[in-house]
Formats: C-alpha cells, sequence, structure tokens
C-alpha cells in the first residue's frame, strides 16, 4: 500500500502547488473564480494528506514491517496504543504530521471564514499553501515515510521505550497543532499587510486562531513537562533544554500576541508591534519545529546528523526576510490610530507585560543558542545553564505575575486614582493576611523571591475573585437573578474576559507550584540495602524487597522485565507502599554467546512511583543493582545459549525470581515537592479558561441594542 | 505502476474538484465592499467595548465621571465609523 | 511638559533600560558559560579549577558502576583518545557505553571529575524518534 502514500503524498504536492498559484492570481487579477478554485485545493490537500495519514497508521496498527518506517518505530510486541502513535515518533512521520494538521487548520479555517476577508483570504491561502509546498517538498523528496524494504523484517524494533508514556504520545500533536496553528494568524496578517487591511476586520476574524493555536501549545508544553517529571527518573519538570525552550518561545510570543492584539481592537494602536510579533511567532514556532529536527544544538533530544538543516534553514530566512520587508514597505499604513492616553489604563499595563513576555523570550533565546552565538564570537563553543535562565527569568516572570494580577483592576484608556485605590483595597487586605500567615505558620520567608512570587499570586487570585463578585452583584442588581445564574450569565455574556481571568488564575497557581516546589524541594539519593530507612522531609522510607516481574509491566508499555524495590512510607504513623521499578525492552540484536545479557542490556526507563497530593509529592526512582544478577546470567548464557527463543522466557523468568529472592541493595532517589501538583492543576485551569474565551458567542442583537444608542448620539450630539 | 494510476487518478479528481469554480461564472463582488467590511467589523469591536465600559462602571471599576468621559468619546468614535460606513453607499 | 516630549522621555527610558538589562544579559551569558570541549581538547589544555562541558563517547568496556560513583571514560567523537572520568548523582535512563554524552566537571590529575547531576545522554542515532521537550 506504500504505493497509494506515496502517490497522494505527490498529489497533495501539485495540489498545494496549485493552491498557492490559484489564490495569488485570483488575489492579484480580482477573479473570484480563482480564489474559490484555490481555496477548493486546500480542501483536496487536506483530503490526500488524510489519504496518506490513513494508508501510515493502517501500515502501523497492522505491524506490516515492509513500510522501513514502521519496522523501525514499531514491533509485534508494542501495545496497540502506542502502535497507533508510534507514527509520529519518526522524523518522516512527524513532518507528515506537521503538513496534515496545517492543511486540516487551513481547511476548516477558510471554511469558516469563505464569506468574509474576502481581499485578504486570497493571500493567506497562498501563504498557507507555499508553507504546506515546502513541508510536502521534504516529506516527497528528502524523507519519505513510505520508503519500503525489500527484505521485510519479521519483526520491528520496537518504539523508543523513554516515549512510551501516554502524555509523550499526546504531546507532539498538541506542540504541533500549536505550531500549525499560529500559521493561520501568521497568513492573514501577511494579505492583511499585502491588502493594506490592517484594520479590525482581520483581527476579529482570526484573534481566536491565535488563542486556540496558544492553547494547544501550552498544553503540549505542560504535558511534556509532566512526562519529564515522571518518565526521565531526575525528578524534574523543565531543564532549560534547547528543545523544550524551543516551544516555549513561541508560547511567550504567542501570549503577548493576544494581548497587545486587543489594544489594536480597542484601539486601533500597535500595529507594527502586532504584525512583528506574529511573525516572530510563526518564525519560533518553525525554528522550534527545525530544532527538535536538525540536531542543530547539543541536547538530549535533538539527534545527530539530518538531511533536514539546510533548507529548514533556507526557509525559515525566507518567512524572517519576507516578514521583515512585507511590515517596513507598509510602515506607514501601519500607524496607529490612537495613543495611549495614561499610564493607569489596561492598556499600559498590557503594554507592559508584552515587553516582559518578549523579554523572557529574549532570554530563552540567547540562552538557547549561546553555543552558536559563542562559537561565531570567541571561537569556542560555550553553553549557559539553568542558574543563568534562572537568574533573568525569575525576576521577569514575577514582574509578569504582578502585572498580570494588576492589569484586571485597570479600565481601558483612563480610571481616576480614587477608584483604582478602591479596587486595590480588599485584593490588597487579602494578600496582607497571606503575607502574615505565610510568615507565621510555613518556612516562606526562607526564600525571599518565593515569598514575594506568593504574594503576588495571592493579589492576583484576590483581584480574579472581586472581579467575579462585583460582577455577579452587578448582574444581580441589574436582572435580580440568584448567584449562580447571575455568575452564569455574567461568564457567558463576557467570554473573554472571564475566561482571561480563568486563564490567569490557573497560570498564576502554576507559578506558585513552580515557586514553592522549587525553592522548597526536598532530595536525597541514597544506596538502601533491604531493611534501611532514610528520612526525607516528613517522610521515613524503608526498603523492604526488591521486586520483579516478567511481561506484566503496571504502565502498560510492554516491557519485557521490570524490576524494582518495594518501599515502605511513613508518615505521621500512616504507613503506605510504594513500588519505583524499571523496565529493561532488551538490546534489539543481542550478541550471540549472550542471549541472556541481552534482555537487560537494551534500553531501559523508569518508571517512578509518585504519590500524588495537593500540599506535596513523594516522588521515587530506584535504580536497581543488576549487579546480583551477574552470576546468573553469565550462568544462563554459558549454559542455554541455545535454547530456542520462545523457551528463553521461562529462563529469563527464573533469573527475575533469583533477582526478587536475593536481597540487593538499591540506589533511590526521593523528592518530596511541596505544591507542585499545583502546576498540572493551574495548567489544567488555564485550559479550561481558554476554552470559556474561545467558545463562541452566539451572535445576539448586541449590535442592535448599541446602534440604537449611537444613533441617538449621531442625531443629538451630546455637548462636550 | 499501481503507483502512476493511483498519482493519475488522485490528481485527476483533484483537476475534477479544483476546476469547478472556473466553469461557472461567479458575479463579481462591489467596489468598497472590502473596505465596508472592514468598517463593520470596527463598529462590532466599538460597541463591544461601549459595553465593556458599561461593565467596567457596574461593577465599581470606572467612576461615574470617568465612565461618562469615555462613554462619550467612544459613541462619538462609533459615530464616525458608522459615518464612513454611510459615505460609502 | 508636553505630552508629545513626555512620549519620548518615557520610549528614551524605557529604551535605556532594555538596552541595559541586555547589555547584562550578554555579559553574564560570557562569563557564566561553561566551554564545551572534547577529551582530546581537555587533555590539551585545561586550565585549573575551570569547568568544562565535556561531550563525546562513552568507551566501551570502561564502564564501571561502584557504590556511589560511576566511572567510565569519554572519548573524542572521531578519535581515541579519551579522558577518565568520576561521576556520581542520576544516571539518564540512556546512558550506554558508545553514546553520546555530555558532562560538566573540571580536570583534577588527569581525572575529569564531573558535577554532580551533571550527566546528559544524546539519543543514539538509532532511536532517531526522541521526539520530545
Amino acid at each position: 500500500m506504500a504505493w497509494l502514500g506515496s502517490a497522494s503524498l505527490v498529489a497533495a504536492l501539485l495540489t498545494a502547488l496549485y493552491a498557492a498559484g490559484a489564490s495569488l492570481y485570483g488575489g492579484i487579477a480580482g477573479e473570484r473564480r480563482w480564489v474559490l478554485s484555490g481555496r477548493r485545493a486546500v480542501y483536496c490537500m487536506a483530503a490526500l494528506l488524510a489519504l496518506a495519514m490513513a494508508v501510515l497508521e493502517a501500515a502501523f496498527i497492522r505491524s506490516d514491517f515492509s513500510f522501513e518506517l514502521v519496522a523501525r518505530n514499531s514491533s509485534e510486541a508494542t501495545p496497540a496504543f502506542y502502535k497507533v502513535t508510534a507514527m509520529w515518533s519518526s522524523q518522516e512521520g512527524s513532518l507528515l504530521l506537521w503538513v496534515f494538521l496545517l492543511s486540516v487548520y487551513s481547511t476548516v479555517v477558510l471554511a469558516l471564514l469563505r464569506n468574509r476577508l474576502r481581499e485578504i483570504a486570497p493571500y493567506a491561502t497562498a501563504v498557507l499553501s507555499a508553507i504546506a509546498v515546502f513541508f510536502l517538498a521534504l516529506v516527497v523528496f528528502a524523507e519519505s515515510p513510505f520508503t519500503t524494504l525489500a527484505a521485510v523484517p519479521a519483526d520491528g524494533q520496537g518504539l523508543n521505550p523513554l516515549l512510551r508514556h501516554p502524555a509523550m504520545m499526546i504531546h507532539p500533536p498538541l506542540v504541533y497543532s500549536g505550531y500549525v496553528g499560529f500559521s493561520i494568524p501568521f497568513a492573514f496578517a501577511i494579505g492583511a499587510l499585502i491588502t493594506r487591511r490592517t484594520g479590525a476586520e482581520w483581527i476579529q476574524a482570526t484573534r481566536r486562531y491565535a488563542l486556540i493555536a496558544w492553547t494547544f501549545l501550552g498544553f503540549g508544553i505542560m504535558l511534556g513537562a509532566l512526562w519529564s517529571y515522571t518518565e526521565l527518573g531526575w525528578g524534574g519538570y523543565w531543564a532549560w533544554d534547547p528543545v523544550e525552550n524551543a516551544s516555549l518561545m513561541p508560547w511567550l510570543t504567542g501570549t503577548a500576541f493576544i494581548h497587545s492584539v486587543m489594544i489594536q481592537e480597542k484601539r486601533g494602536m500597535l500595529r507594527r508591534w502586532n504584525a512583528s510579533l506574529i511573525a516572530a511567532t510563526f518564525v519560533l514556532a518553525l525554528l522550534g519545529t527545525f530544532l527538535v529536527r536538525s540536531g542543530i544544538l547539543d541536547s538530549i533530544h535533538a539527534f545527530g546528523a539530518s538531511t533536514l538543516g539546510k533548507p529548514f534553514l533556507g526557509f525559515i530566512a525566507v518567512v524572517l526576510v519576507g516578514s521583515v520587508a512585507l511590515i517596513a514597505s507598509r510602515w506607514e499604513s501601519l500607524r496607529s490610530e490612537g495613543r495611549i492616553d495614561s499610564l493607569m489604563s489596561r492598556e499600559a499595563v498590557f503594554a507592559g507585560n508584552n515587553l516582559v513576555l518578549v523579554g523572557i523570550c529574549f532570554v530563552v533565546f540567547w540562552g538557547t543558542f549561546f553555543p552558536l552565538i559563542s562559537e561565531a564570537v570567541t571561537g569556542t563553543e560555550s553553553t549557559v545553564g539553568p542558574p543563568w535562565f534562572n537568574r533573568y527569568v525569575t525576576p521577569l516572570a514575577l514582574v509578569l505575575v504582578l502585572l498580570a494580577a494588576i492589569g484586571p483592576l485597570f479600565a481601558w484608556r483612563r480610571m481616576t486614582a480614587r477608584a483604582l485605590r478602591r479596587a486595590f483595597l480588599a485584593p490588597g487586605a487579602l494578600t496582607l493576611a497571606a503575607l502574615v500567615a505565610m510568615l507565621a505558620l510555613t518556612p516562606a520567608a526562607e526564600s525571599p523571591t518565593s515569598l514575594l512570587m506568593f504574594s503576588f499570586v495571592a493579589f492576583l487570585l484576590g483581584v480574579v475573585v472581586q472581579e467575579f463578585s462585583r460582577g455577579v452583584s452587578a448582574r444581580r442588581t441589574m436582572t435580580g437573578q440568584g448567584r449562580l445564574a447571575a455568575l452564569g450569565g455574567l461568564v457567558s455574556r463576557n467570554r473573554r474576559r472571564y475566561g482571561g481571568y480563568i486563564v490567569h488564575s490557573g497560570i498564576a497557581l502554576l507559578f506558585l507550584g513552580v515557586a514553592a516546589s522549587s525553592a522548597f524541594v526536598e532530595q536525597r539519593d541514597a544506596r538502601l540495602a533491604p531493611g534501611e530507612s532514610i528520612r526525607v522531609g516528613d517522610y521515613t522510607l524503608t526498603y523492604r524487597e526488591p521486586t520483579a516481574r516478567i511481561l506484566d509491566d503496571r504502565s502498560g508499555t510492554g516491557a519485557p522485565v521490570t524490576l524494582g524495590a518495594a518501599i515502605e512510607a511513613e508518615k505521621d504513623g500512616k504507613r503506605f507502599k510504594l513500588l519505583p521499578s524499571r523496565n529493561y525492552y532488551g538490546a534489539p540484536e543481542p550478541e550471540e554467546d549472550a542471549p541472556f545479557r541481552g534482555f537487560f542490556e537494551g534500553e531501559a526507563t523508569s518508571e517512578v512511583d509518585v504519590r500524588w497530593g495537593l500540599v506535596r509529592d513523594l516522588w521515587v526512582a530506584v535504580q536497581p543493582d543488576l549487579g546480583a544478577l551477574e552470576a546468573p546470567i553469565a550462568e544462563a548464557d554459558r549454559e542455554f545459549r541455545d535454547l530456542p527463543a520462545d523457551a528463553q522466557g521461562l529462563l529469563v523468568a527464573a533469573i527475575a525470581e533469583r533477582f526478587r529472592r536475593a536481597p540487593s541493595e538499591v540506589n533511590v532517589r526521593v523528592l518530596v515537592s511541596p505544591l507542585i501538583a499545583w502546576i498540572w492543576i493551574g495548567s489544567g485551569i488555564a485550559v479550561l479558561g481558554a476554552l470559556v474565551a474561545l467558545w463562541p458567542e452566539g451572535r445576539r442583537p448586541l449590535a442592535g441594542l448599541y446602534a440604537a444608542r449611537v444613533g441617538r448620539e449621531a442625531r443629538e450630539p451630546a455637548p462636550a | 505502476m499501481e503507483y502512476a494510476l493511483a498519482l493519475v487518478l488522485l490528481v485527476a479528481a483533484v483537476a475534477l474538484v479544483v476546476s469547478r469554480p472556473l466553469r461557472t461564472a461567479e458575479a463579481e463582488e462591489r467596489e468598497h465592499a472590502g473596505l465596508r467590511r472592514e468598517l463593520e467589523a470596527a463598529k462590532e469591536a466599538k460597541y463591544r467595548e461601549i459595553r465593556d465600559a458599561e461593565l467596567d462602571r457596574r461593577t465599581g471599576k470606572l467612576a461615574e465621571a470617568d465612565w461618562r468621559r469615555i462613554d462619550r468619546e467612544l459613541r462619538a468614535e462609533a459615530v464616525e465609523i458608522l459615518r464612513r460606513i454611510d459615505e460609502l453607499d | 511638559m508636553d505630552p508629545r516630549r513626555k512620549r519620548k522621555l518615557r520610549l528614551a527610558v524605557l529604551l535605556s533600560v532594555a538596552l541595559m538589562l541586555a547589555a547584562a544579559l550578554v555579559y553574564t551569558s560570557f562569563s557564566a558559560a561553561t566551554e564545551t570541549r572534547q577529551p582530546s581538547e581537555v587533555l590539551a589544555s585545561a586550565e585549573k579549577g575551570r569547568s568544562y562541558e565535556l561531550t563525546g563517547k562513552v568507551v566501551d568496556g570502561s564502564v564501571d558502576r561502584g557504590d556511589d560513583m560511576l566511572r567510565f571514560r569519554i572519548r573524542d567523537r572521531a578519535g581515541t583518545e579519551s579522558v577518565p572520568v568520576e561521576y556520581t548523582g542520576a544516571v539518564p535512563d540512556p546512558f550506554r557505553e558508545g553514546r553520546e554524552v555530555i558532562v560538566t566537571g573540571e580536570l583534577r590529575d588527569g581525572v575529569f571529575v564531573a558535577e554532580r547531576d551533571s550527566l546528559v545522554t544524546k539519543c543514539p542515532s538509532k532511536f532517531t524518534n526522541a521526539d520530545d521537550s
């Protein structure tokens, strides 16, 4: 079936070329028929790519190892869920996923906007198709996912065990949805610039898609962090790794964009800034894809040599230079309509938040590319570590949370100091109370930055609660509804505003978790013999006995051998059991004379055990000492080298049983992280808030109501 | 062979779909329509802003005097947009 | 002051603050950075007491997991010159002989003493599918 996949990719490439050409011609010549034809071509491209995806997925599900990609990334023993998702863990598959998502997004957006933005849309269609052409050319000419093997292997190599984690399987499509999603507002921005229609319409029509992309990307980043925390066995969730940074950068500029675009919507200001921001966001999204795929920077994720470097850099350069040139040529028509009236206004706070976000992005960018920069400047490659990132990002994050906290207190345009003071009162009092409570009851004073962050978070939450309660009581006076009905009405009638507040409180909780868990984590590494205990925080952990399971991996990754430790934890008289372990996946091609050693010398992954809690997490990882297995493995390799494959399993089970019986020492790493769960809870709340803000508002006769008032005004102007 | 056949068939299907608008002529759009829609969007955004300011007043964020001034500005801006829309007719 | 001049002043203040921050950033990144070296380079020209980031491949058969310390040798990516490494802390899951690793530390009497938990493993070419962030 690979021929069908290849054919549909080539057809999709031709279709994309046609879509770009037809839309561009239709736009320039004002020929609507060509525009419609170009749009239909985009729909067809999506259908063709869906076909290609289906062919590839079918091959994975059927374990058709004549597909080189399937043989390399899947195997008979790979669990079904991971067979389906293994497709995008390869370079070829993920590029196909990228362009497939792009075509689906483009189709949906172009269909939804088919009667609007008639001047801009043809150019946007052309831009989207051109992006698709680039990615399709990559998968057709350089990285075909449909390469077939002449000699079909009996079994595949299996999916990289490190990636066998639910979060890691959903993470790439989410991050890619974010990257791809930003191409929509980018394409429409380019269209708006070309046609000089940089006013309210394209913002109104595409703002929503920027927010969707932002939500996907943020959710994806969060899942990546969760994966790191639960799968990598080092206990952290963020290491300022280049690939993490690569996904964070477009998210930061995207965050700035969805805020500053509101200023343009309301005041007609910051047009140049917004056009630059969305172009930067898209370039950073491309850079993110490129960084993961090229290995240009040293990283645990990026891999050695790749054929993608030059074409990708070329494409990024074209996008960058093209955007800059276009913005420069439209500089005058991007002039602001208004200006910021007063520093005591919402738009002034937003402008500050934009600067801080772009500042953070610059820090991350500089640190990420420092190996390249330093090599260019000094001739030696150098790197900066997490402490350097933290030194700059921490204060900027503090300012960011503070701005997010006070933002909602300000009205647009301007407000009197008195009204502002009144708005500050209740949240300020709450913050003070929280501060006193923290100083009295917790060790928070030991870390001033954390204390500051906690106070800002308290203030932010206070502001949000005040906003909600003021809104509810205003609505109750107006409609006479009950509390709950008023809340529902308030939120559903002002989705963007209150959705935004929900997002803010989620992000604040996330920062709370980050600050608390990084400042007050207690960590211990120890080597324990059976019966020995260590104390970490308020917990006493006792290593009871080794554990061993064969073909019974609790996390469902299909690991043949799982070795671990039974650890008993005790806190305040309460006891519970933890079962951290390590999965051993076996070497793909064990040495001839040591088939049994191969079972233990392939890939291995930590399966940490976490006692999740709202107040603190207890996190335990183990590294069993395989020294205890040396003797039985050597014996098995000596005596049973020629055992048929299906009988080997029994012997491996016997070796594992020996491990369980003979009490060996074990290396453990224990972390007690306070409030770390709020990182995930906060992210969840933020996603929920984004959904509220995104939910389409029914077209209420808003216009009619206000038109009447404004009309009255038009007839009899109010005295100045 | 299969590959070539599939490619030809797929491309033919695409050609059929995308050529349809080219075979049927559609009425060209009126002039000014783009500008009009842009102004309509601006109007919509302005109305939303008027409503937001009203909510700000009711929730006490804007003092009565502030609100009255801002509301007047906003409505003047809305009138200006309406005037420009009228000019197009 | 008239509002135009005020705005200009504000812009100037803002720009100079941003510029100063950027300068601090650039300066500290150069002074705080650790240089990346291959084993042959470290052996040839390591300054005493200065920490480096050592990158290369783990020499086959050199890994010795002691009680608390992991000992192994790192060689040049394309070469045979190697340096012994003493390491404590968490060992990443993909750590294997023959794989590319990065470790931070300093050279003491011919032995590269690594900082705790500084070992990072690069994904081997066989698993070009490490697609994560």
